[in-house]
């Protein structure tokens, strides 16, 4: 049955316009188990504080406009229960980000990355009137990594990201999708991929450490992902005789 | 800022982008979102876009143009409903040239499942039509689309909320944006302007629709005195997740899985006894509320059983994984062992803006054109949809009227330079914010929409009467007063969404009352718009489309003829 509960929650605070620095503001609200933490930041923003920001649009994990760290974890807000946690919860917004106001992060430098590995199907054979032919188990290679909503938890998790010296590193999310078209059978354009990915910031930058994998809200093999893409780089530059 | 771009595209959605990879190469085009344009709701479509392919077994495309104007019950302009239909194929191929990752048949072609309402010869038995990415197919789309636009360099200007539209001389010239980052105002200068705004399903306290859903290109259209065009057709999606309203993909049906009642019942076999699960959704969505009045909902609650646990965890998981998701996060139940509890959820608005075939937007019930003004997609009314939309069909509505948008503005902007404005629209807008600011009131924007959202669920959803109609506009009419005294606590300049949400409201209560007051007027029934006063259609006086204007004088009603081409009205059953 469902029964209201007080929640706790311990949120990151910071306002350009008028905080130096960083705080945490604690707020109770009443609420089901079965509410989304999403649900409890709304009410304290209706009820309580409204200019407590942070972003929001989909409500059900489906457009990754709410990735933030919940007691140290990225997650989606709109997908984490009331039930899921015990006592106090620790919001805060995702690591590794710029922090604008709140839970609201800069996403700029994360596009730069995703954009920069081509994200679209290249082609050089002249499209036949009608769709291009692709078994489906050839379409299945890649269909979990289709279900990547750009969130950017797992880039925020990932601990060669988060490291100053290797933020350069494109991160797992980009890699996500240099990997559904570079495994896309239909795409034509392995050489330029492999060319863009292989390098230290590329795929190798990644050190398979899982932590993308843990927090993927979409349950994408993430690291698994980068290590064939990885093998194909091996492959192709040390082709069997 | 001042920006001038040949064509200015509001909303990110599937329309928006559609459009925006039509002109890119051609033309200075701007993207103007509130949110991120991957967030756009369009992303949450899941079940798939319908075009006669034939890849799965026979199908034609007048067979499809009959399911459409039969699903429309007649209301759609048939017109513009066989452009729709007979672009659809081309409108497949071409997505999946740019790269949207299709589900496969066998033979390595486009996969096609059934869809309700989607027929073979004319009504016989279900067909399968609907062209799916599993069960995620609008947010693929809207990843491809958004990745064209990349290539092509569109320019995006993102979380910048519209708050007005320019006209000079009678013709569109732009928009004035508030950039939520920082509070500042823009105005975006276009010798074209097209509104992809979407729906405004957030009217509703259980809906399907994103936060973002809010009707704002609607009522910018309106508040000029502008018509909105059969506004009382509203969907209710027959399986929102109980008691969230989160989608549950008709796709769920389309693959075998069927409602039950208490009883255990298949109680859609009463309803619909040659196609069942699968007609269209505003007869089963009143099949399960009707099941729920007479007491036949789950333990006497108010949802019934989407039972798909037939189908098998493979086939589930490879088909409709991102629904398997939802029911466990959100109900901690595996769809593989037991059924979903399932209720209508606001989903669609049929009616919006009128325009013609090529987005260019009507100002009357003659057919005179805005000059510079276009909409496409969930907030345009074309109308391809009429009194109930087809699953599947408003993908296809996007991409293909979006397209053409594209095509017609990309035609005229050379016709135009930019002109110098006569009023400073910025200032006009800055000046309508600080009194927003300023007010000290006694009025929460959230109480008001709380409020909003219950009453319109009473008198404005799924089964209507005159006496219900009239309340609830009376009681819209009142929230309105109170709105006037809304105060915005939040005076900050950096992603004030409180303020947001004070101007969204603002456009919801216009658009609740133009609701109800053109639901009012209609008495009779037809497609998702039930009286239960006037239970039955009414073809010899309401075979004709509402156009509800706004004016100092109060609320008007005038009608235009629905163009009738090829299917005169029959008795709708399935």
């Amino acid at each position: 049955m469902r029964q209201s509960m007080n929640v706790k929650l311990k949120i990151f605070r910071f306002d350009p316009q008028k905080d130096e620095k960083p705080y945490y503001q604690s707020f109770e609200v009443e609420a089901d188990p079965m509410d989304r933490i999403l649900d409890c930041l709304n009410r304290i923003r209706w009820e309580q504080d409204p200019t407590l920001s942070f972003r929001m649009s989909c409500g059900h994990g489906v457009c990754g406009s709410d990735g933030m760290r919940m007691n140290g974890i990225c997650g989606l807000a709109c997908q984490k229960l009331v039930r899921d946690f015990e006592e106090e919860i620790l919001i805060e917004p995702l690591p590794g980000f710029k922090v604008i106001k709140d839970l609201i992060v800069y996403l700029d430098p994360f596009f730069e990355k995703y954009n920069s590995v081509r994200p679209h199907l290249i082609t050089k054979t002249p499209a036949p009137d009608q769709e291009r032919i692709q078994p489906p188990d050839h379409q299945h290679l890649f269909e979990e990594a289709i279900r990547c909503i750009l969130c950017g938890c797992c880039t925020a998790s990932c601990p060669v990201n988060q490291n100053k010296e290797t933020e350069a590193y494109v991160g797992p999310a980009a890699l996500v999708r240099a990997f559904r078209y570079l495994f896309d059978s239909r795409d034509e354009a392995s050489e330029e991929r492999i060319a863009l990915l292989d390098h230290k910031n590329g795929a190798w930058g990644c050190q398979t450490l899982w932590k993308c994998t843990e927090v993927c809200p979409k349950e994408i093999p993430v690291t698994k992902e980068i290590g064939q893409i990885k093998k194909r780089i091996y492959d192709t530059k040390h082709p069997k005789e | 800022m001042i920006f001038q771009h040949d064509i200015v595209i509001v909303g990110a959605g599937l329309a928006g982008l559609r459009a925006a990879v039509e002109c890119a190469d051609q033309a200075n085009v701007a993207v103007v979102s509130k949110v991120f344009p991957t967030r756009s709701h369009s992303g949450a479509a899941q079940g798939g876009i319908t075009a006669p392919l034939g890849n799965e077994e026979e199908d034609h495309w007048e067979w499809y143009f009959f399911d459409t104007v039969k699903g429309s019950d007649y209301l759609s302009d048939q017109d513009a409903v066989e452009i729709m239909v007979r672009d659809a194929p081309r409108a497949i191929y071409e997505l999946e040239h740019m790269g949207v990752p299709f589900s496969r048949t066998s033979g390595g072609k486009i996969a096609q499942r059934n869809f309700g309402g989607h027929t073979r010869d004319y009504g016989k038995k279900p067909v399968k039509r609907a062209c799916y990415a599993a069960d995620h197919t609008g947010r693929v789309v809207l990843d491809t689309l958004y990745d064209q636009c990349l290539r092509h360099e569109v320019k995006f200007h993102s979380e910048h909320y519209v708050l007005s539209l320019i006209f000079e001389a009678g013709r569109c010239v732009g928009v004035v944006t508030y950039e939520l980052a920082t509070g500042e105002l823009h105005l975006l200068q276009g010798k074209a302007v097209l509104l992809a705004t979407g729906g405004c399903g957030r009217i509703y306290k259980t809906t399907s629709n994103g936060f973002a859903s809010t009707g704002d290109g609607l009522n910018l259209v309106y508040q000029f005195g502008l018509p909105l065009e059969d506004m009382e057709f509203i969907q209710f999606h027959p399986t929102g997740l109980y008691p969230l309203g989160i989608l549950v993909s008709e796709a769920a049906r389309g693959e075998g899985g069927f409602l039950r009642n208490r009883f255990g019942e298949r109680f859609m076999e009463k309803y619909a006894p040659t196609v069942k699960d699968l007609a269209a959704r505003d007869v089963v969505s009143r099949a399960i509320l009707t099941e729920i009045r007479e007491k036949r909902g789950i333990g006497e609650k108010d949802y019934v059983h989407l039972d798909i646990t037939h189908l098998g965890e493979e086939k589930i998981l490879e088909k409709l994984w991102e629904i398997a998701s939802f029911v466990r996060i959100y109900l901690g139940i595996d769809p593989a062992i037991d059924p979903i509890p399932v209720t209508p959820t606001c989903h669609y608005i049929m009616g919006g803006i009128p325009t013609d075939a090529n987005g260019r937007v009507l100002a009357d019930e003659k057919g005179s054109v805005v000059p510079g003004l276009y909409a496409v997609g969930e907030c345009a009314c074309v109308s391809v949809h009429g009194a109930n939309r087809l699953g599947c069909n408003s993908l296809l509505d996007l991409l293909v009227f979006g397209r053409r948008s594209g095509l017609a503005m990309k035609d005229v902007i050379s016709k135009y330079e930019h002109p110098s404005l006569y009023i400073d629209p910025l200032k006009m807008v800055k000046d309508h914010i600080t009194k927003l600011l300023s007010h000290k009131g006694r009025e929460k924007a959230g109480e008001i929409r709380r409020k909003m959202q219950s009453l319109m669920m009473d008198y404005g959803s799924v089964f209507r009467n005159e006496e219900g109609l009239k309340r609830g506009m009376e009681e819209i009419r009142l929230l309105k007063e109170s709105y006037k005294d809304v105060e915005i606590r939040d005076k900050g300049k950096v992603f004030n969404f409180e303020l947001m949400e004070a101007i969204e409201l603002a456009h919801q209560l216009n658009l609740s009352e133009a609701i109800l007051f053109s639901a009012l007027h209609r008495k009779e029934s037809r497609g998702a718009h039930f009286r239960e006063d006037f239970s039955t259609r009414a073809d010899w006086y309401y075979l004709k489309h509402t156009l509800v204007f706004q004016s100092s004088k109060g609320l008007e009603v005038r009608y235009k003829p629905v163009k009738i081409t090829r299917f005169q009205p029959e008795t709708r059953v399935y």
